[in-house]
């Protein structure tokens, strides 16, 4: 896909800004994985949500030469996927939740066929995790906004789950940013590593692959 | 044949029955004496005002009277769904979303009943039109009130799913559609009640006074169904009005929830 390029963002959610946030400029390049890492409540996750348009913000989004502005807003978050941490489940059985049923995704991230039929309320927090990944990835979206999207996982399943999205990532020519506390899970997958501190200040460290 | 007219102690009775029950949920500590009491006591001052002033009105049969009337009724009747919600619109759309909603379903209801169906001669005479309006009016005020009550409830206790939905692409009108769909039919639920019933387990109100007035009970009974069907019409009208209405309120033009839109 594109470039996703970020100019002069900033979340203005009433009652939620961080006090010293400062607007972020960035672009993330397609296949590249850039890891956004913070204390809890620096605000990662509003930045998050900010340009996904999940929260009203200032500044603008373009995905390639299409800005955020000029299309519908579900049909933006369509495109820029975001996965929160929690993952919210409404109908009864997970299959409901797929618009399609042939997400190949599950024998990747280790489910059986049947886990169509599993119902929510059994299910634990892990394989939500997972199954949240699933869903996002069986929606074809063309940018990763991931938050701690392996915070309930063993570290097996974390590798796997690392594993998965760079692959999505690279295929598809996919930007991917993502929310991680892990040391080593930074080491592993993070092309670039971006870091808030406490003070809001946003800043660019390393390039540590390629 | 006459109505066999109320004396004071008659009155004193009944409202000795509200004090015993007002005293055992305050011996069993079980809260709400307080705004027993204070509905009755209103029950009370707002009938014998209204007693008085149809009273004026009737004599009067003057249609600038009966449209003050009418409004005061409404604004009312705005007021209260407006302060029965728990989560409620912030600002002037807190009171606004009802009342217009009951304006345009009760209102319209009444003036058709009272053009098309009944025919009174003038039209809004007050013997029918206060009475119509008054019906339609209460009645709608329930379904407006528990359908968004049960909305704002169920919008602010599930907002991560609707959240949820969001993030995966979905459009603000799908993301809400469940909730929207229950609280249309939360609404609905008393009209469709007292419709199953009416007859079997109820006498409608408005046919049991008929009756005691002295009509004959086949015309109460086409007066009763008439009103049913009247109700049933307002109160769907004005809980889709102000459940569609609202819902819609609560996302903004990128189709975000906004949930600081309620209190």
């Amino acid at each position: 896909m594109s470039d996703l390029l970020i100019k002069n963002l900033r979340s203005s959610t009433p009652g939620l800004t961080i006090q010293g946030l400062k607007a972020l400029d960035l672009v993330l390049h397609g296949t590249e994985i850039t890891v956004l890492h913070g204390p809890s409540g620096s605000g990662k996750s509003l930045l998050l949500r900010a340009i996904a348009d999940l929260d009203p913000s200032s500044g603008e989004v373009w995905l390639g030469n299409e800005s955020r502005v000029s299309m519908k807003a579900h049909e933006w978050r369509k495109r820029v996927c975001y996965l929160p941490t929690e993952s919210a489940w409404w109908f009864e059985t997970v299959g409901e939740h797929f618009p399609r049923c042939d997400s190949i995704y599950f024998t990747r991230l280790g489910f059986e066929d049947d886990v169509l039929n599993w119902k929510i309320t059994r299910i634990s927090s892990g394989e939500k995790q997972r199954l949240a990944l699933a869903r996002c990835l069986s929606r074809s979206p063309d940018v990763l906004l991931l938050d701690e999207p392996t915070a309930s996982l063993d570290e097996q399943r974390t590798v796997l789950v690392e594993e998965i999205v760079s692959d999505y990532s690279k295929h598809r020519n996919v930007p991917v940013l993502w929310v991680s506390h892990d040391r080593k899970q930074i080491k592993r997958i993070a092309h670039r590593l971006i870091t808030i501190d406490s003070d809001g200040c946003i800043e660019e460290l390393t390039e540590k692959k390629n | 044949m006459n109505v066999i007219s109320l004396s004071p102690v008659d009155l004193t009775i009944a409202a000795a029955l509200v004090i015993v029950v007002a005293m055992l949920q305050w011996r069993m500590r079980l809260g709400n004496t307080k705004s027993l009491l204070i509905a009755a006591t209103r029950t009370i001052l707002q009938l014998l005002l209204l007693g008085m002033v149809l009273k004026i009105v009737f004599a009067a049969s003057n249609l600038y009277w009966i449209a003050l009337l009418s409004t005061i009724m409404l604004l009312a009747a705005g007021r209260e769904v407006m302060v029965r919600q728990k989560r409620r619109f912030i600002g002037s759309w807190g009171f606004l979303l009802g009342t217009s909603s009951m304006f345009v379903s009760a209102f319209s209801i009444t003036l058709l009943a009272l053009l098309v169906i009944v025919q009174p001669e003038p039209w809004y005479l007050p013997q029918y039109s206060i009475p119509l309006l008054g019906m339609l009016l209460g009645n709608t005020l329930n379904g407006i009130t528990l359908g968004l009550d049960s909305l704002t409830r169920n919008v602010w206790e599930q907002n991560s799913i609707i959240d949820g939905r969001l993030a995966l692409g979905e459009t603000w009108s799908n993301a809400i559609s469940d909730i929207r769909r229950d609280s249309i039919r939360v609404g609905m639920i008393p009209i469709i009640n007292a419709m199953s019933v009416a007859g079997l387990v109820s006498l409608p109100g408005m046919m049991t006074g008929q009756i005691l007035a002295g009509t004959p009970p086949l015309e109460a009974v086409k007066y009763q169904i008439l009103i049913m069907f009247l109700i049933a019409a307002g109160t769907g009208m004005g809980t889709i009005t102000a459940i569609v209405i609202g819902c819609r309120r609560l996302f903004d033009d990128r189709e975000r929830l906004r949930l600081d839109r309620l209190r």
